[in-house]
């Protein structure tokens, strides 16, 4: 009964901070307004390629999640933190990434021309999807592989000493759990989708909701026409979060005493050519990207470490606040309501804050705690999708043995619960953390907290034409945030029994 | 961390309370306000002769002000366009302006009783003159070859992206969709805002892009690179203009009164040119920097008044959108 | 004595009736078909399966709607009965309060109970370093140690071999009646009910009936469970 009265409560807490904020959006504009036929053919692209970017990334990292499972090898923990990295890179920088190798001027192009093979093009649709399939295939890859590493070694024992067929017998049930959550989640986030799908759709052909959104805001000013677009966001995301919570209903594998992950199936060859094309094609951009950073380097100014340092206490901020409140709500009806943090416009989050905070406090006087909340909300979908099973495997597995203990509250959690999900707590706060590092900031108006962050001083080189130095201090931004998981995703791991 | 909040939002607080005495509070932009923006060394040079703390609030100005109505702690609002000038205008919040617009050296007449333009550029496509050898006119650069790489931005997303539909809008009237159908088949892309199109400018994504008659300046004098050109079109240039203005229910007038007339001294002027990397609006080009003395300017320059480019906005854009949707 | 009156345990379309009476300081034996509802009788009674008839008295006293944590029950599991991540130190302490780092007098009792169970040494092994039969080993020795008038068994050696499943219900056993506890246990062999149980509940499906001296429910086995007991 406390367990859920606690977990309801912060429900409640989440679903207020997003609807409330919209809300007031909503309530300052005036109510909602009609969409015009620009913003349905926005809004049926925005379904169209979040819809394609997400099946792709999880069909993409079915394999090469079972291969990182099952194959042991020197550098796979390094391999599998550093392909995490295009996740949490700004947008900007993982776009000038990605071109270095697939643009017109690109390593792929260089090497076709001489070939006589026609150039590749990768602006449109095709460009789209690429790009958001690289964002998120990461992600795809490390929820998916967190499910395989749930199922006990002692499984694949037994159906390897019975030459079961491991795949129906073991991964599809695990995948029917997990595939759909991670699908919903790459769903959402590539709804809201703008700078990628505008760069490199090509034009307008490929506008999202998103631009609407921003255009009604900055250009406009028409705040209902923001809320009103804010709100089908929102209902969008509810619907893919619901469906792929209803979908991913499923049994729970049991747990066991893991010693060594060993299996006894599947190709060598095939595993290694799925891993070495999936860290070819993620790890290239960010080769590049660091290569056009570090002669950018010598031309930071001093002032890098104080927005570093900010952009570091941003990012522990935001692992506490986000871990405090993850715990209660890994639930269903908690993990649904999160979602809604990722569907919304954070444009339209940011402006309902202000609204909200404005009457009582100096708006600039909250910048930091507002910047905090707004990373949480966004970072909560992702660390619940990774925390809620190994949360529930452990209530299965452990839940009556720790009541009849009388084990409660806090107890519960630290005895019972937390160290039976160090490993995905790791993962999770590490992904929290360096996601608020990378975060520009969707609150512009609330001007920005003291100095600049890192992010933020990557934007003001760009727009003084310094773009050597950007990638310098973009550089800096990604070899800290992969600092911070790293960190954090190995301290999870280390010590942790399963 | 919660102690660290605290002590934060406590040193803000602790120096809000400190400074209350004198306080200019002014609105600008991310990049205005910027360790490599004009800010700091204006509100240096302010602060040395006001006696006053010039703090700068930085971010969204007009959606901000907006937002904030009545209640808010503006003084001065600066680094607004002419695009939303209207729009704020209309909203009651800015005051007029008793700056003395005589020392204007604009290339086109400036008598607006509530904004004054601290300094001013024109679109322009920019090109690597080691590649191309330029375009003389709009219909030159419609006329090239279609595997020259232009990038723009969207109009919808960015003010130069929207003063470039403006900008084709002046040229070719009615003809616009035309134009703009004849350059399609050359715009690589579209970006949400200007970095994104000149970082893939410099990065060789693209051979042409939408930028200003100014961003040759800045290769030149910081980089020294006299590879970058602004084609100069025969048949003129949009203007690009910013504006700083009054917040009529400012608490401290006075000090606003004096930071607007500071704005178009020579002291303010001179700052302009190499940290915004525009023309200062009221300063004689003898006393410009070298470098931009010697900047190729366009000999017609095109602009339209708020209500015109209110009224042509819509239609502009959407020539602009179905043309490149085809 | 443990009084389940006119009881009903349900767990989704799965019920289970129960009016018996179970008596204080006996070993009970509950033994049926598999899936008739064993598991069910105990989980009944620890709290974990709702009751959704009847009451539950101990000794006068009702417990019907406490939770599992405050019924003067301790039980021992099928399985997950240790968790993997502690010592055995540590979750045989957890026996005495929710504390990971038990205090110096916790820890004596720890270790008088580990060495009672045949643990000598091992206070600092994990789980997954000990045998099967000191696993089970580990899990008694808090079940003992918590002070809980009750003890109910949900056939925790049933993995271990015949020999060592006979040593470890003889020690529990033993262990528990010195310490006066009353035991229910479940398990789905008729000699354990005979080698150490007073009476037995037999379980047909859907319900639980009142226990009958070991000796007469063996020889003379009541209609339900006469195929049962082939």
């Amino acid at each position: 009964m406390a367990r859920s009265a606690f977990s309801i409560s912060a429900a409640l807490i989440v679903a207020g901070l997003i609807i409330g904020p919209v809300t007031a959006v909503l309530w300052r504009g005036g109510g909602f307004t009609a969409l015009s036929a620009a913003d349905v053919s926005a809004l049926k692209f925005t379904i169209w390629q979040a819809f394609w970017s997400a099946l792709i990334s999880v069909v993409l990292a079915i394999p090469v999640a079972r291969a990182l499972a099952r194959r042991a090898f020197w550098g796979r923990s390094a391999l599998i933190s550093v392909m995490g990295a295009p996740f949490i890179l700004p947008v900007i920088v993982a776009i000038l990434g990605l071109l270095a190798v697939f643009g017109g001027n690109g390593m792929l192009n260089l090497l076709l021309s001489p070939l006589g093979l026609p150039r590749l093009e990768i602006y449109g649709a095709q460009g789209v999807i690429l790009a958001h399939v690289f964002f998120n295939l990461p992600l795809a890859v490390r929820l998916i592989l967190q499910g395989w590493l749930a199922v006990p070694s002692e499984r694949f024992r037994v159906a390897a000493s019975l030459g079961a067929p491991v795949f129906w017998l073991l991964e599809w049930p695990m995948l029917r759990r997990v595939v759909p959550g991670a699908f919903a989640v790459i769903f959402v986030i590539c709804l809201g989708s703008f700078a990628v799908a505008l760069t490199l759709g090509g034009g307008p052909r490929a506008t999202t909701v998103e631009l609407a959104i921003y255009q009604a805001f900055k250009f406009d000013f028409d705040l209902s026409k923001a809320a009103s677009l804010a709100v089908v966001q929102l209902c969008l995301g509810l619907g893919a979060g619901g469906l792929a919570l209803f979908l991913s209903r499923g049994d729970l594998l049991g747990a066991g005493f893991d010693r060594v992950v060993q299996r006894w199936d599947g190709s060598k060859v095939l595993d290694a050519v799925c891993i070495g094309f999936a860290a070819l094609f993620l790890l290239a951009p960010l080769v590049a990207v660091a290569i056009a950073g570090v002669t950018g380097l010598i031309d930071l100014p001093s002032s890098v470490w104080g927005a570093a340092v900010r952009s570091l206490m941003i990012a522990l901020g935001a692992i506490v606040l986000t871990m405090t409140l993850a715990l209660p709500l890994a639930t269903k009806a908690g993990e649904a309501a999160s979602l809604l943090g990722i569907s919304v416009s954070g444009l339209v989050l940011g402006t309902g804050l202000f609204l909200i905070v404005q009457p009582f406090v100096r708006p600039s006087s909250v910048a930091l705690p507002v910047t905090m909340v707004v990373n949480v909300l966004m970072a909560l979908p992702f660390v619940l999708r990774i925390l809620r099973p190994g949360i529930e495997a452990a209530r299965a597995d452990f839940g009556r043995l720790g009541q009849s203990l009388g084990l409660s509250g806090f107890a519960l959690w630290r005895i019972v619960y937390l160290p039976r999900v160090r490993r995905p707590m790791g993962f999770a706060a590490g992904l929290t953390g360096a996601l608020a590092m990378g975060d520009l900031g969707v609150i512009t108006l609330f001007s920005r907290p003291g100095e600049g962050t890192l992010p933020l001083m990557m934007y003001d080189l760009m727009g003084r034409y310094q773009m050597d130095a950007a990638y310098g201090a973009a550089l800096v931004l990604v070899v800290l945030s992969l600092g911070v998981f790293w960190v954090f995703d190995k301290g999870g791991r280390a010590h942790a029994v399963v | 961390m919660k102690k660290t909040l605290l002590t934060v939002a406590g040193l803000m607080f602790a120096s809000v309370a400190a400074a209350e005495t004198n306080v200019l509070t002014v609105y600008a932009p991310d990049y205005f306000g910027s360790e490599w923006g004009p800010g700091p060394s204006i509100e240096a040079a302010f602060e040395a002769q006001c006696e006053c703390d010039l703090q700068y609030q930085t971010g969204d100005v007009l959606p901000r002000l907006l937002l904030e109505g009545e209640r808010t702690e503006a003084d001065v609002v600066i680094g607004l366009n002419t695009d939303v000038t209207k729009r704020a205008r209309e909203s009651g919040l800015l005051g007029e302006h008793s700056v003395d617009l005589s020392v204007l050296t604009l290339p086109i007449e400036w008598a607006d009783d509530v904004f004054v333009p601290f300094n001013y550029s024109h679109t322009a496509f920019i090109y690597d003159n080691t590649k191309l050898d330029g375009f003389d006119s709009f219909e030159d650069l419609l006329n090239a070859p279609d595997d020259v790489r232009v990038v723009i931005q969207d109009p919808r997303s960015s003010i130069s992206g929207l003063a470039l539909v403006l900008w084709v809008q002046s040229v070719y009237g009615d003809e616009a969709e035309a134009a703009w159908g004849r350059l399609a088949p050359k715009i690589v892309t579209v970006t949400q805002g200007w970095s994104e199109a000149y970082g893939l400018f410099t990065d060789g994504e693209a051979d042409v892009v939408l930028s200003f008659t100014t961003s040759p300046a800045y290769h030149i004098i910081a980089e020294e690179d006299l590879t970058k050109s602004a084609a100069i079109f025969d048949e003129g240039h949009y203007f690009f203009v910013e504006l700083a203005a009054k917040v009529a229910g400012t608490d401290n007038p006075e000090l606003a009164d004096q930071f607007m007339a500071f704005v178009l001294t020579p002291e303010f002027q001179s700052l302009i040119p190499t940290t915004n990397w525009s023309f200062p609006a009221a300063l004689p080009i003898e006393q410009w920097p070298e470098g931009f003395q010697e900047l190729p300017q366009p000999e017609t320059v095109l602009f339209y008044s708020e209500d015109e480019a209110a009224a042509l906005r819509d239609g502009a854009i959407e020539a602009w959108r179905v043309a490149l949707s085809q | 004595m443990l009084w389940c009156k006119d009881a009903e345990f349900s767990q989704g379309a799965y019920s289970l009736s129960a009016g018996l009476q179970i008596e204080a300081g006996k070993v009970t034996a509950v033994i049926g078909p598999s899936g008739a509802g064993k598991s069910t009788l105990l989980g009944g009674i620890a709290g974990f399966v709702p009751q959704t008839r009847g009451a539950l008295y101990w000794k006068g006293v009702d417990i019907t709607t406490l939770a599992p944590a405050k019924r003067p029950v301790s039980m021992l599991f099928q399985d997950n009965n240790l968790f993997p991540h502690l010592s055995v130190m540590q979750n045989v302490a957890l026996a005495l309060g929710p504390k990971l780092k038990p205090g110096a007098t916790d820890r004596k009792r720890v270790e008088q109970m580990l060495g009672l169970v045949g643990l000598d040494g091992m206070a600092d092994r994990k789980p997954a370093e000990l045998s099967g039969g000191q696993q089970s080993r580990a899990a008694l020795a808090r079940a003992l140690l918590q002070d809980r008038d009750v003890m109910l068994m949900d056939e925790p050696f049933s993995a271990l071999g015949p020999g060592l499943k006979a040593e470890m219900l003889d020690l529990s056993v033993a262990l528990a009646k010195e310490a006066g506890r009353t035991v229910v246990m479940v398990t789905h062999d008729p000699s354990d009910a005979a080698r150490v149980a007073d009476s037995i509940i037999g379980v047909s499906p859907n319900k639980a009936w009142p226990p009958i001296a070991t000796q007469s429910f063996l020889s003379d086995p009541p209609a339900a469970f006469v195929d049962y007991l082939g």
